[in-house]
C-alpha cells in the first residue's frame, strides 16, 4: 500500500525553486531514504510534507487522502512523526518531559481536569510517565531521564528526539540526519535503533548523509539534486544509476561509494 | 477643506516628532537588537535642560546645544552602564531594564528639574503663516525642518561615510562587521549618542508647541516605538513614514471623531496593521526557515 | 525540610500556606497588613502571568487592562445596574474570558517585540476606555465601590480581606503548579522552546497560546477585583501602563517559570514603593535603579538565582 504520495510537488522561496515539479510514492513499512548533495531540497521536503512549509503547487496524500496544506499538528493526528536537522529539543525541560511532550495527541484534553488535577488526570499522566521511561529505555537513554535536556550531549539530544517522535505513536516516521554530527558508534546505534523501529511496521523516510548506513538500511532510495528527483529505487539501482555518480557523487564520491560498498 | 488642511498641519508636525523618536529606536534596535524603551526620555532630557539652562541665563541656541550634549552623553552613559552589562539577556528581560531606566531618568529629572510644565519661546514668533485657507505656526517649520535636516543627515552619514557603513555592516552582521575590522563597542556607543541626540533635537523643537515636563517620555516612547513597528521594525523609512501617518491619524482622529480618543487613534491603526502585515508596512516578508 | 516531604509542588504549596498563615502574628499594624494584602492581590496576576510569560514564552504589556476590567466590573455593575456585587466579579471575569480570547488570536499570531506593541496597545486602549468614559466610570479620578455582601453578610475589614485574598493566591498558585505539570503545561512550556517541534508532536500551538493569555487575564481580572473591593475605590491607574509594566517586572524580577518566584518578585516590588516613599522625591529613581540594577545582575531572577546558590554542591537543580 502507498503510504505517503507526492505529486508535482514545487515551491520556492525568493523566486528560486527549493522543490519542482517533484513525484514520487512511499510505501507503508518500508525504510525510504532521501539522498542529494547540500541544498538538493531535502529538508525543504520534510517540511512540505509535515505542512511546515505550503507547496506553492502540487498534491500530498497520506494514505491516500489529500492532506496538502493542513498543518503540522493535525498532520501529526494523522500518524506523522519527525525529528529535525538542527535540534529542536525543549531544553528547558527534563529528558522524560521532552517525550512526553510527544504523547501529547493522546493524552486527555480538559483544561479543567488539567487545572484541578482530577483523578483521571493522575492515572493518565502515571501511564504517560510509564510510556515515556519504556521509550527512554528503547533509546538507550533512561539514564538521563531526570535530566534538564539543556544538559544533555549531542548525540543523546539527536536519540532524545526520535523517543519524543516515537511517544506520538506515528505510523510515519520521517527522520532528518538523525546520525549527523554523530561517531562511529553512535551512527551504528542509530542504525540499529531505525531497523528496530521499522521491525514494528513504521514507515521510515531518512534523510541521511552517512551513505553506508543508506545503503545498508533502505528498501528504496530517492535521489534529489536542486529540488527535482534525479533518480530512485534500490539501494543496488540507485548506486549503478551513472547520472547519480557523475551528479551528485562525482569523482571523489565513487570512492566512498566503493567503501560503503565493500 | 482648510479645516482638513488645518489637521493635517497639526498631524505632520506631531507625525515628525514621533518620526524622530521612531528613527532613534531603529538606530539603537539595529546596532544592538535593543528597543530602548527610555527613547522618550532623549526627548524630555532635551526641552528641559534647554529649558532649565537658558533660566540660567545662557543664549538659546547655546542652550540647545548643551542639552543635545547632555541627552547625548546620557545615552552614551545608558549603554556604558547598562545595556552592556546585559547584553546577552532575554528580550523581556531588555525590555525591562530599559523601561527601568526610562523610570530612573524620569524620577532624576523629577528631582534635578521640578515636576512643572515648561515652554521654550518660538523660535521664529507665533504670527501664523496662511496657507490655503489654514493656519502654519512658524515653529512647525521648523519641527519640519529639523526632521527633514535630521533624515537627510542621518542618509548621507549612512550611506556616504565609512563610519555611517560600518554602523549599516554591524547591524547586518556583528560577528562579520568584527572579523573586518568594526570596533562594535564604539558602533554601540555611537548609535546611542547618535539616537539621543536626535530625541533631544525633537524635544527641543516640539518644547515651544507642546510645552514639555519631567514625564513626557513615556507616551512619546510608546507612540515612537509604534511608529517604528508600524513602518517595520529596522526600516529607516518606515520609521518616519510609519511616524508622519501616526501623527497625521490622531489630528484627523482627534478632529473629525473624537479629541478623548487621540491617543487611541494611533493605537487601534497599529492594532489593525499587525492583524494584517505582522511584521509591520515595510517589514521583510518570508517562510522561517527552520 | 518540608519541601523533601512531597516534592517542590506540595511542599512550596505547604510553605505558602504557613507563611500566609503565620505571618498576622508578625505583622505590626494596620500598615503592614495593608501591605500584605497588596502583595498577594499582585502576586495573583503575576501567578498568572508568568504561566504566559515565562512558562509559555509570550510577552504581554498590557494585563493591567484585564486588571483595570476586572476593578471596574465590580465598582460600576452594582452601582449602574444594581447587580449584585458578586455576580458583577463574575460577569467581569467572563467578559475578560471572553474578550481575551477575541483579542488574543490574533493578536498571538505575533512574536517578540511585534506582541509586545500590540499587548501594549491592547492595555492602552482598555485604560483609555475606563479614563474617558466617565459617566460610567468617573473618569480619572475614579469611583467608589459597594461593599461586597456575601449571603447577607458584608465582607469587610483588613484581616477580613487578608484572609479571603491569601485563600484566592494559595488557590491561584495551586491551579497555576497543577497546570504546569499537566498535559497542557508541557504544551505550553514545549511552545516556549521550540514551535516547531511543538507542532510536530500534534501540539495546536495557536490554541495553547491562546489558552495562556485567557488564563492568565482571568488571574489579572480576579486580583483587579479583590483590589477593588478591599480597597472600595478605583482609578484607572490599575489599567495603566506603568501597573503592566510593574507586573512583568514582578514576573521577570522573581524569575521566569517560576510560580513560587513571582510571589517573591510581588512582594519586593509591591513592597519596595512602600518603604521607598521615606525617600520622597528620590522614590521614582531608586525604583528605576533597583529595577536596572536585578536585572542585570539577578538576570535569571531572585528565586532560581537564591536557589542556584543554594543548591550548588548538592548536585541537584530544581523548579521552584
Amino acid at each position: 500500500m502507498s503510504h505517503l504520495q507526492v505529486e508535482n510537488l514545487s515551491i520556492a522561496f525568493g523566486g528560486v525553486h527549493a522543490i519542482e515539479d517533484l513525484s514520487f510514492d512511499i510505501q507503508a513499512a518500508t525504510i525510504h531514504s532521501i539522498i542529494g548533495p547540500n541544498g538538493a531540497g531535502k529538508t525543504t521536503l520534510f517540511n512540505l510534507i509535515t505542512g511546515l512549509y505550503r507547496p506553492s503547487a502540487g498534491r500530498i496524500r497520506f494514505e491516500e487522502e489529500d492532506v496538502t496544506g493542513k498543518p503540522p499538528h493535525l498532520l501529526a493526528a494523522r500518524g506523522m512523526s519527525r525529528t529535525f536537522q538542527n535540534l529542536q529539543i525543549f531544553f528547558r525541560m527534563t529528558a522524560l518531559e521532552n517525550v512526553m511532550v510527544g504523547r501529547h495527541l493522546q493524552e486527555p484534553k480538559n483544561p479543567v481536569a488539567h487545572v484541578l488535577r482530577l483523578p483521571s488526570l493522575r492515572r493518565s499522566e502515571t501511564a504517560c510517565r510509564e510510556r515515556a521511561r519504556e521509550l527512554l529505555d528503547f533509546v538507550g537513554l533512561s539514564a538521563y531521564a531526570a535530566d534538564s535536556a539543556g544538559s544533555m550531549p549531542y548525540g543523546a539530544l539527536k536519540r532524545l528526539e526520535i523517543a519524543r517522535a516515537l511517544a506520538a505513536e506515528p505510523k510515519m516516521l520521517l527522520l532528518d540526519e538523525p546520525a549527523a554530527g554523530c561517531n562511529p558508534a553512535e551512527t551504528r546505534e542509530i542504525d540499529d535503533l531505525i531497523q528496530k523501529i521499522a521491525e514494528r511496521g513504521v514507515t521510515v523516510v531518512l534523510v541521511e548523509h552517512d551513505m553506508h548506513l543508506v545503503m545498508n538500511i533502505s528498501n528504496h532510495i530517492l535521489v534529489l539534486d536542486y529540488g527535482r528527483k534525479l533518480a530512485e529505487g534500490t539501494a543496488a539501482e540507485v548506486r549503478a544509476n551513472p547520472e547519480v555518480i557523475a551528479a551528485y557523487l562525482g569523482a571523489q564520491g565513487q570512492e566512498e561509494f566503493d567503501r560503503a560498498r565493500g | 477643506m482648510s479645516e482638513f488642511l488645518q489637521f493635517a498641519f497639526s498631524g505632520i508636525t506631531v507625525g515628525a516628532v514621533y518620526a524622530m523618536v521612531a528613527l532613534g529606536f531603529t538606530i539603537i534596535y539595529n546596532a544592538s537588537d535593543v528597543v530602548n524603551f527610555a527613547q522618550g526620555e532623549f526627548v524630555m532630557l532635551g526641552g528641559m535642560s534647554t529649558v532649565f539652562l537658558a533660566a540660567f541665563g545662557l543664549p538659546l541656541p547655546l542652550a540647545a546645544l548643551l542639552a543635545i550634549l547632555i541627552a547625548a552623553l546620557t545615552g552614551v552613559a545608558l549603554n556604558k552602564l547598562v545595556i552592556e552589562p546585559a547584553r546577552d539577556a532575554s528580550v523581556v528581560t531588555l525590555i525591562i531594564i530599559t523601561i527601568g531606566a526610562s523610570i530612573f531618568l524620569r524620577g532624576i529629572a523629577q528631582v534635578i528639574f521640578d515636576k512643572q510644565f515648561h515652554r521654550l519661546p518660538s523660535f521664529s514668533g507665533d504670527d501664523p503663516i496662511a496657507v490655503l485657507g489654514a493656519s502654519l505656526t512658524p515653529q512647525s517649520l521648523w519641527v519640519l525642518g529639523g526632521a527633514a535636516v535630521i533624515v537627510v543627515l542621518l542618509y548621507v552619514f549612512f550611506n556616504r561615510t565609512l563610519f555611517g557603513k560600518s554602523i549599516l555592516a554591524t547591524s547586518h552582521n556583528r560577528l562579520a562587521a568584527q572579523l573586518v575590522g568594526v570596533n562594535v563597542r564604539f558602533v554601540l556607543m555611537i548609535s546611542f549618542a547618535l539616537s539621543a541626540a536626535i530625541g533631544a533635537v525633537a524635544g527641543i523643537l516640539v518644547t515651544p508647541i507642546t510645552l514639555t515636563s519631567y514625564d513626557v517620555g513615556t507616551m512619546l516612547a510608546l507612540k515612537g516605538f509604534a511608529a517604528a513597528m508600524l513602518g517595520g521594525m529596522g526600516n529607516p523609512i518606515g520609521a518616519v513614514v510609519g511616524g508622519l501617518l501616526v501623527g497625521l491619524a490622531e489630528a484627523l482622529g482627534a478632529g473629525y471623531l473624537s479629541s478623548e480618543y487621540k491617543d487611541a487613534v494611533a493605537f487601534v491603526i497599529i492594532l489593525a496593521v499587525l492583524f494584517f502585515l505582522p511584521r509591520g508596512l515595510f517589514g521583510k516578508t518570508g517562510t522561517e526557515r527552520v | 525540610m518540608l519541601a523533601r516531604l512531597k516534592g517542590p509542588r506540595r511542599g512550596g504549596l505547604l510553605v505558602l500556606a504557613l507563611v500566609i498563615a503565620l505571618l498576622p502574628l508578625v505583622l505590626p499594624n494596620r500598615f503592614y497588613f495593608d501591605v500584605a494584602i497588596l502583595i498577594g492581590i499582585n502576586a495573583i496576576a503575576v501567578v498568572g502571568l508568568n504561566l504566559l510569560i515565562g512558562y509559555a514564552g509570550q510577552i504581554s504589556l498590557g494585563h493591567a487592562g484585564f486588571y483595570g476590567i476586572g476593578a471596574y466590573a465590580v465598582a460600576v455593575l452594582p452601582a449602574e445596574l444594581g447587580i449584585p456585587s458578586w455576580l458583577a466579579f463574575l460577569i467581569g471575569v467572563a467578559f475578560v474570558a471572553l474578550l481575551a480570547f477575541v483579542v488574543g488570536r490574533p493578536i498571538l499570531r505575533l512574536k517578540g517585540h511585534y506582541l509586545a506593541v500590540a499587548t501594549l496597545g491592547m492595555g492602552i486602549l482598555i485604560f483609555m476606555v475606563v479614563t474617558n468614559e466617565s459617566q460610567w466610570t468617573g473618569g480619572p479620578d475614579g469611583m467608589p465601590v459597594a461593599r461586597l455582601t456575601l449571603f447577607g453578610f458584608r465582607v469587610s475589614g483588613v484581616q477580613t480581606w487578608y484572609w479571603i485574598t491569601g485563600a484566592a493566591l494559595l488557590l491561584g498558585v495551586w491551579f497555576a503548579l497543577n497546570l504546569i505539570d499537566s498535559p497542557s503545561g508541557r504544551a505550553l512550556r514545549a511552545l516556549h522552546d521550540s514551535e516547531v517541534a511543538a507542532q510536530v508532536a500534534g501540539i495546536d500551538v495557536a490554541s495553547y497560546k491562546l489558552f495562556a493569555f485567557v488564563v492568565s487575564a482571568i488571574y489579572a481580572c480576579v486580583a483587579g477585583s479583590i483590589s477593588a473591593f478591599y480597597t472600595g475605590f478605583v482609578t484607572p491607574d490599575g489599567a495603566g501602563f506603568l501597573h503592566s509594566i510593574e507586573m512583568v517586572s514582578m514576573v521577570v524580577l522573581g524569575g521566569m517559570a517560576s510560580t513560587f518566584g513571582g510571589i517573591v518578585g510581588a512582594a519586593l516590588l509591591t513592597a519596595l514603593p512602600q518603604f521607598l516613599t521615606v525617600f520622597q522625591e528620590y522614590e521614582h529613581a531608586l525604583l528605576g535603579l533597583v529595577i536596572m540594577l536585578c536585572m542585570i545582575f539577578l538576570r535569571r531572577g531572585i528565586l532560581p538565582s537564591l536557589a542556584a546558590v543554594l543548591l550548588r554542591g548538592a548536585g541537584q537543580g530544581g523548579r521552584a
